[in-house]
């Protein structure tokens, strides 16, 4: 090939563009960076299902098995209590933090609720928390993809990510997160040391002890629930979690709104 | 032209006021660098997860790596190059060999001023009750 003025620099100015677009290309493809393929994989003990879902039994429910399951979740996620907080002053109830906690009848249900409620439900606290909504609200609310579905149906927080905008919160219709208007150690008396607290500025709610299934044990509120709570496989027609749903009648919390939550509650 | 004398001691006293902090430093030891110091848990355990000049260049993108697996995939056990497991956690693990944070992580982390934000949220065991 005869090479001439005119080639050089056609093939030159290609080569500039090429050069130019490479760096502006890869600075669009900077995203999270995973550890290589082959060198992570699950604990063998992991408990996995296609969509976790939860199934509650109001009928096994007291108030005070009501606030042990509070008590141990909280426990062990390191939520803060504003009743530990040495400096009355830094109390302020409406910094409360929690993941899952007793509500009465008519303010879980606000749907549901009647002028003439069954009698049981004046005596016990509905536990309510996420209810890990297969369409999220707080997930599309988010801008930094902080909370994200995983493809197990746990709607999962990165407090990494998490810049505390509370768009979240806005979203969700069920109230389930907090914001930590504060450092929230000084209102954690005792810390489990397997779980990490959560920084100033950050949402936090259930996550289905997803750092638990990962290691094959249940979620701290069914262990600790005497049979009230159960947390299983939505498609596994044959488990006994789904048994649970065919031989009871159960409700689900503002269905209406099309969140269509994954938490089960046998009245 | 009568003041290239004065020019020229002017201009060795001004370039040696300007490099006298190199000179002064030169005998003392405190420019020497951070040193961290490996406990003796982690000397027992003998090999960290790469090789120490490798862990110092890379432990941040690796902790990055983690968090990702281990927030996003529940992937949490780490296969390293030479087929060991660990378990992907800065509390349990690093911290366990690493049981000096103030000595190790800390000592490297001023000396670089740099303030990472782990320990805002991750626990050191020896820190909390």
């Amino acid at each position: 090939m005869k090479n001439n003025r005119r080639d050089f620099l056609k093939i030159a100015g290609v080569a500039a563009i090429g050069a130019a677009v490479k760096p502006a290309t890869s600075a669009y493809a900077i995203g999270e960076q995973f550890v290589p393929e082959g060198q992570a994989e699950n604990k063998s003990s992991v408990k996995k299902a296609t969509k976790w879902g939860v199934v509650i039994d109001t009928n096994k429910l007291t108030k005070e098995l009501m606030h042990k399951i509070s008590k141990a979740c909280h426990l062990e996620h390191n939520v803060p209590d504003e009743k530990n907080i040495e400096n009355e002053d830094h109390r302020n109830p409406n910094h409360e933090i929690k993941w899952i906690w007793g509500e009465e009848f008519k303010h879980a249900f606000t749907d549901k609720t009647d002028r003439y409620l069954a009698d049981k439900f004046e005596h016990i606290e509905i536990p309510v928390l996420c209810n890990h909504c297969v369409n999220p609200s707080c997930v599309k609310a988010c801008p930094t993809k902080a909370t994200f579905s995983r493809e197990d149906g746990i709607v999962l927080m990165d407090f990494h990510r998490c810049i505390g905008c509370r768009f979240c919160m806005a979203a969700c219709p069920f109230g389930s997160r907090s914001f930590n208007f504060k450092d929230p150690r000084p209102g954690i008396k005792k810390h489990n040391k397997k779980f990490p607290t959560r920084m100033k500025g950050v949402v936090e709610k259930c996550n289905l002890c997803a750092e638990r299934l990962a290691v094959g044990k249940n979620p701290v509120c069914m262990e600790v629930s005497e049979g009230a709570i159960t947390i299983g496989d939505l498609e596994n027609e044959t488990s006994d979690f789904r048994k649970l749903l065919k031989d009871n009648y159960t409700i689900r919390r503002k269905q209406s709104l099309g969140t269509e939550p994954s938490v089960y509650y046998i009245v | 032209m009568n003041d290239k004398i004065k020019i020229i001691a002017g201009l060795i006293i001004f370039v040696a006021i300007c490099l006298s902090p190199f000179f002064m430093g030169l005998g003392s030891d405190s420019n020497k660098g951070p040193d961290p110091v490996i406990s003796e848990t982690a000397k027992k355990k003998g090999k960290c997860i790469l090789e120490k000049t490798e862990m110092a260049k890379q432990h941040m993108v690796i902790l990055d790596q983690w968090r990702n697996s281990v927030v996003r995939d529940a992937q949490r056990v780490y296969t390293t190059k030479d087929g060991k497991r660990f378990d992907m956690s800065l509390s349990n693990t690093c911290l366990d060999c690493h049981d000096n944070k103030k000595e190790f992580c800390d000592r490297c982390h001023d000396y670089a001023s740099v303030t990472p934000y782990c320990w805002d949220c991750h626990i050191n065991p020896k820190e909390v009750k």
